[in-house]
């Protein structure tokens, strides 16, 4: 899976963190770094040939990055990733973001375990 | 006997008849840790102390080596600067606020730029789009920062921005717009953050690679020194450091290690440490736990005293002084229950001031969900106020000075913090250390083992993995108006139409040919802020001369 981080902002503690954890559950995790574009997130994605892509922003430019992942993804025939986010997002934002395919938003103080087993009940690729 | 002797005696045996007691009535836990993991005791006595020299670990206030303040009268002088850092949308609503803020007895400004500012890049720039004026207020070029502080006199106030890459920049804006105010540079108070190894090591906005970075920062010493007296030249922060996960520890280590390379990156270039080191300033956290924040504090004016005396050979006292901001811990704050956040900014604002900050800024209880509404704001900074003028720990100078558990605190960090400083010297200096990624390492190590301590309960965070209640989503945040992004690239488009275009590209020109030489680049930036060059523009010629840092990605 791949843990991204579109937009210019550098918190990345959440994103490292969360890589971490799903590393040490056996996932196979790549982290892109921070200030990727949505056409660079979507080009790692299909390149390594993930399954599921995490998206962490907190600059609130997530209504404008987050349905371009997902938008790209589906141009390039990938829309069978399993694509969601977190970050210091408003809760009125979610619905829209979710209209647009982002399958679920995970706020501030969300254990790693939760999407952890968010991952395992809606990854829509059958598991290696 | 001796009266140690004595003491530990009569320990000894108090310590058998609780350890029996304990078998029957056991504590709370197995072990007792501060907020930063390091364990504690039932109790301390003038037994962990018995090597304690007051004259060379305390000394009094004011004097070497500072562990009590850096002021002989602290707050019974003059009580610490409350400074929010604001900023937001357009330069027009950001200077609203900062006129509101300084109506409600707020006594100094803070500036937070949006992200392509900080970044440098232009509202017109494909990667701005989404982020104008989000986190911080959009600026492009000195006709936003005519706006932003259009209406406040810049020789009244002192003005702190926190701006790192393009630091040189925006302070060239700031001295230009005080020339339009006819106010002259050497009457300018204030700071820049300018502290470009913690965005490597924690913050994330870095442009320029490590030695044109701290090229650009020492130029702004060498200026600074003889044209803008007053200025605070660099906050060397540990802020971010410690939101990234470090303990309390490590926070100080790592900022110190930081400043230890500024300093020594000066040198090199040819100043006189006496020159600058007056003018460095630092930036701490402030997180929940009470005491070992406290501590911290007085540690690191200890060590840095000692760092400049005795490493740097500086022989004027206030190159000693370690001078510092603090913030309350924005990480620390939780989107549930957001009210219980006023009463964590209350513990965190409280060991800022009995560890002796010079500034604070308190945050405000909905910074977990959304850039902060006005009356947020106004509750953080009538919690300073109430510390200020009603709890009566401003009254005397350092009040926990002489507890057995503070002193042993301060001298185990202080302790510490040497051992990481001597690690790093090791590895060749904090730009090594990061290039290595030792320090992100380090970080990433505690930020991990902290998420894990909360997900198995270790540790409590109330209304969070205890005390949880159903809430509904919270109401009335603030939400930056989304058409921001168009209206700056409208009075971009508007400026560059009506400036003069000849002026501009011989300024860019010579910023170019002084980028290639080893000329202070201060002249020319202010040159080319003075006729309208473009944040973008300036920043784009030197990524064009010093190429862009790529960092090494690791988790």
């Amino acid at each position: 899976m791949l843990v991204a981080k579109p937009g210019l902002d550098g918190h990345d503690r959440g994103a490292k963190v969360i890589a971490r954890a799903l590393r040490d559950a056996g996932m196979e995790v790549i982290y892109t770094g921070l200030r990727q574009t949505p056409e660079q997130i979507v080009s790692a994605a299909i390149q390594e040939d993930v399954d599921v892509v995490a998206l962490s922003i907190l600059s609130g430019a997530h209504n404008h990055l987050f349905p371009r992942v997902v938008e790209l993804l589906k141009e390039r025939g990938a829309d069978d990733v399993l694509v969601f986010g977190g970050g210091v997002i408003p809760e009125e934002d979610i619905p829209f973001l979710k209209s647009k395919g982002i399958a679920e938003i995970f706020g501030p103080g969300t254990p790693t375990s939760k999407t952890i087993e968010f991952i395992k009940a809606n990854i829509k690729r059958p598991l290696h | 006997m001796t009266d140690f002797e004595k003491l530990e005696q009569e320990f000894k045996a108090w310590q058998a008849k609780v350890e029996k007691a304990n078998e029957k009535y056991p504590e709370r836990k197995k072990q007792f840790v501060t907020g930063s993991n390091a364990p504690v005791n039932r109790v301390y006595t003038p037994l962990d102390q018995k090597d304690f020299d007051y004259s060379s670990q305390l000394g009094l206030p004011g004097e070497f080596p500072y562990t009590r303040g850096v002021q002989p009268t602290m707050y019974r002088g003059r009580l610490w600067t409350m400074r929010q850092y604001a900023g937001f949308g357009t330069a027009e609503e950001s200077n609203a606020r900062y006129k509101y803020l300084l109506e409600q007895g707020q006594t100094g400004l803070s500036v937070a730029f949006d992200l392509p500012t900080q970044i440098g890049y232009d509202s017109d720039h494909p990667l701005s789009e989404g982020e104008v004026g989000k986190v911080g207020v959009a600026i492009d070029s000195l006709a936003d920062m005519e706006v932003l502080f259009d209406g406040i006199p810049l020789d009244k106030v002192s003005t702190s921005m926190t701006i790192n890459a393009p630091a040189a920049v925006l302070l060239a804006m700031y001295i230009a717009v005080a020339e339009k105010q006819g106010v002259g540079a050497e009457a300018l108070n204030g700071t820049i953050q300018n502290d470009i190894l913690k965005e490597y090591i924690a913050r994330g906005t870095y442009i320029f690679p490590p030695a044109p970075s701290m090229r650009l920062i020492t130029n702004i010493f060498e200026y600074c020194s003889k044209q803008v007296p007053n200025w605070n030249t660099i906050s060397i922060s540990g802020y971010h450091i410690r939101e990234a996960g470090a303990t309390a520890v490590q926070e100080v280590a790592f900022t110190i290690a930081d400043g230890i390379a500024y300093v020594e990156a000066a040198i090199r270039a040819g100043l006189d440490v006496d020159e600058f080191a007056p003018r460095l300033s630092f930036f701490f956290n402030a997180h929940n736990d009470l005491f070992e924040e406290v501590a911290k504090f007085r540690a690191a004016r200890r060590v840095w005293a000692h760092i400049m005396r005795d490493r740097f050979g500086a022989k004027n006292p206030k190159s000693w002084m370690l001078r510092f901001h603090t913030q309350t811990g924005g990480s620390t704050l939780t989107a549930q229950q957001p009210d219980n956040n006023i009463i964590r900014v209350t513990l965190q604002a409280l060991a800022a001031v009995l560890g002796g900050t010079q500034s604070l800024h308190t945050n405000s209880r909905d910074e977990a969900l959304a850039l902060p509404t006005e009356q947020a704001v106004r509750i953080a900074l009538r919690t300073q106020q109430i510390i200020a003028y009603e709890s009566g720990v401003a009254e005397t100078v350092d009040p926990l000075a002489g507890s057995y558990y503070v002193e042993s605190l301060t001298d185990r960090i202080e302790k510490e913090v040497l051992q990481y400083i001597k690690r790093i010297d090791d590895l060749g200096g904090a730009v090594k250390a990061i290039e290595q990624g030792y320090i992100q390492q380090e970080i990433q190590d505690s930020a991990y083992a902290w998420q894990m301590d909360v997900e198995n309960g270790e540790r409590v965070i109330v209304g969070l993995n205890k005390f949880q209640v159903k809430e509904n989503p919270p109401q009335g945040l603030l939400r930056v108006d989304p058409a921001v992004g168009e209206r700056q690239k409208q009075k971009l488009a508007a400026l560059k139409a009506g400036r003069d275009q000849k002026a501009v590209d011989s300024a860019l020109a010579s910023l170019r040919s002084a980028a290639r030489s080893t000329d202070n680049l201060m002249p020319p930036i202010l040159e080319a802020v003075r006729v309208y060059a473009t944040l973008g523009e300036i920043c784009g010629v030197l990524r064009e001369e010093f190429g862009e840092y790529r960092p090494n990605v690791m988790f």
